[in-house]
């Protein structure tokens, strides 16, 4: 090869910040609703726009980043609206209306998010269309991200989107389901060029914006305090490090401290919700100096708390591993009597519990167990090395 | 180029050499293992011929059709008897040989006492797309 490399000059200006672009998505997108554009359209007419701004405003930011994107994003849809003959009659009546002015500052954001997690769409619509239509992203960085074939996922979302085609914009909505979508965008984490767990956080963020409810506060709390804990919960070849054996140097001590902020301030005023009760017990954990200082026995009492909102027995089985913390293995290993055995996770819980009552024989088998059982990778490794290690553990002790 | 795709078993494949399960080796055994795992996929796409590659579940179920108006007849879990597929990764290379060479690395992974589990892979070729000749 003899060619010159073919580096780009450096350029001076700092790369337009996307979140911040993509920030502005639900607002442009209801401007256009409000202007008479139906919500498909004007969603495609959106993203459009988006991509435009991408790519377009490094070199030249505009001075109302709001107005432009709505600016362009009608132009789009006006232009749609031409091309397609069988949208004549709507398009008459678009073109009949004023020219657009500045963006008013009025925005439904909130309605934005009732309608993209509408009881009618499945979670997996209702997650690719929020992400989209509030979160701004394109549908190949969504389908990378859940790691599905674009064309897989454009599917699901113009299917999403004709789901709720009928539906009211201004009908309000239920905020426990978009807190469920969110919570799901959240769990799925990191994987591809996006960071789920970023955007669930910015997505939330901005809905307890616009909503003053104390379990948008909860959820929002509870995600802050899990996430800042995300560096130290993988170790450098991959694997899972559990949160007793977790550097807490390497937490985010700015994330924890805002997100105990927001769940003080929501749990003072005494409408308890399953998503606080959640933060508290990550609140807990984020407050202990060392794994040895943590209060399980205020733990166990969320837990409780927890147990009673939700009746999920899932909680029942986290709550016997802070039991065996607070009053022992014995009283964990009691706390399992009566849950069903093919809870998910609960042979690892038994695992360790038995592990600390010293009966290394029985974890050892019950991780093996677990790790069968596991449903992903990382924890199924993990749980194998544990129960390599205590049987390396036992052959040297024989 | 030509598509293979590499089968792992849990069950039904012919015994390794080194036929230890995974909760009996050292934990050490276990990071050299995954480090070997990893290396040999971020090596595959290093050189362009890595495609996908996916782990599995141990459990399965049969399902058939059972009629109109009827729900799918369901068999399983999978008998302990049964083949059970563990993983699988495709693989796009020249011929067939770099294909059985690969395979060869994979199935040396070190495993109990660093040693090579001389794990039995299954190789599959893909069916090819049909392309039309000017000969035809």
């Amino acid at each position: 090869m003899d060619e010159a490399p073919t580096d780009k000059a450096p350029t001076n200006k700092a790369p337009m910040d996307e979140a911040l672009i993509r920030s502005l998505t639900p607002s442009v997108l209801t401007v256009l609703v409000r202007r008479g554009a139906d919500f498909a359209a004007a969603e495609d007419a959106v993203q459009e726009a988006l991509v435009e701004a991408v790519r377009g405003w490094a070199d030249d930011p505009p001075r109302d980043p709001k107005g432009w994107l709505v600016t362009v994003a009608w132009r789009r849809f006006l232009d749609a609206a031409r091309a397609d003959t069988a949208r004549r009659r709507r398009e008459d009546r678009v073109e009949e209306e004023p020219a657009p002015g500045p963006a008013p500052d009025v925005d439904d954001t909130l309605q934005l998010y009732f309608l993209c997690a509408h009881p009618s769409l499945t979670p997996s619509s209702a997650v690719a269309l929020t992400l989209r239509a509030v979160g701004g992203l394109t549908t190949r960085q969504i389908a990378r991200a859940y790691l599905v074939p674009e064309a897989t996922m454009a599917q699901r979302i113009s299917r999403a989107k004709r789901t709720v085609s009928g539906v009211r914009f201004d009908r309000p909505g239920d905020v426990a389901t978009v807190l469920r979508v969110l919570y799901l965008v959240f769990n799925e984490g990191y994987s591809g060029d996006v960071d789920l767990a970023a955007e669930a956080i910015r997505l939330t963020r901005q809905l307890a914006a616009s909503v003053d409810h104390p379990e948008v506060a909860g959820l929002l709390a509870l995600m802050l305090l899990h996430h800042a804990r995300r560096a130290a919960r993988t170790a450098p070849d991959g694997s899972l490090v559990p949160l007793a054996e977790q550097d807490r140097g390497r937490w985010d001590t700015a994330s924890i401290a805002e997100g105990v902020a927001i769940l003080q301030a929501a749990l003072a005023r005494d409408r308890l919700g399953e998503f606080q009760a959640q933060a508290a017990i990550a609140a807990l954990h984020a407050d202990a100096p060392t794994a040895a200082e943590t209060d399980w026995v205020q733990i166990v009492e969320w837990y409780d708390e927890l147990a009673r909102l939700t009746g999920s027995p899932v909680v029942r089985l986290n709550r016997a591993v802070a039991v065996g913390e607070a009053d022992g293995p014995r009283a964990g290993l009691a706390a399992l009597a009566g849950l069903d055995e093919a809870l998910p996770r609960y042979a690892a819980v038994a695992a360790y519990l038995h592990e600390r009552d010293g009966d290394l024989d029985r974890a050892a088998r019950l991780y093996a167990e677990a790790a069968r059982k596991a449903t992903d990778l990382a924890e199924r490794d993990h749980l194998t090395r544990r129960a390599a290690r205590l049987n390396s553990r036992r052959r040297e002790d024989r | 180029m030509a598509k293979y795709l590499l089968l792992k078993h849990y069950r039904g494949a012919p015994a390794p050499v080194n036929n230890v399960p995974m909760d009996r080796w050292t934990p050490d055994e276990i990071s050299a293992h995954m480090q070997y795992m990893n290396d040999f996929a971020a090596r595959l796409e290093k050189t362009g011929e890595f495609v996908d590659g996916q782990a599995l579940a141990p459990e399965g179920t049969w399902v058939r059709y059972d009629g109109e108006g009827k729900p799918p007849v369901t068999d399983g879990p999978f008998a302990e008897t049964k083949d059970l597929i563990a993983g699988w990764m495709v693989i796009d290379v020249d011929t067939y040989e770099r294909a059985v060479e690969l395979a060869g690395e994979l199935s040396a992974a070190p495993g109990a006492g660093g040693r090579p589990i001389h794990e039995w892979l299954e190789l599959r070729p893909f069916m090819g797309e049909h392309h039309p000749t000017v000969t035809e």
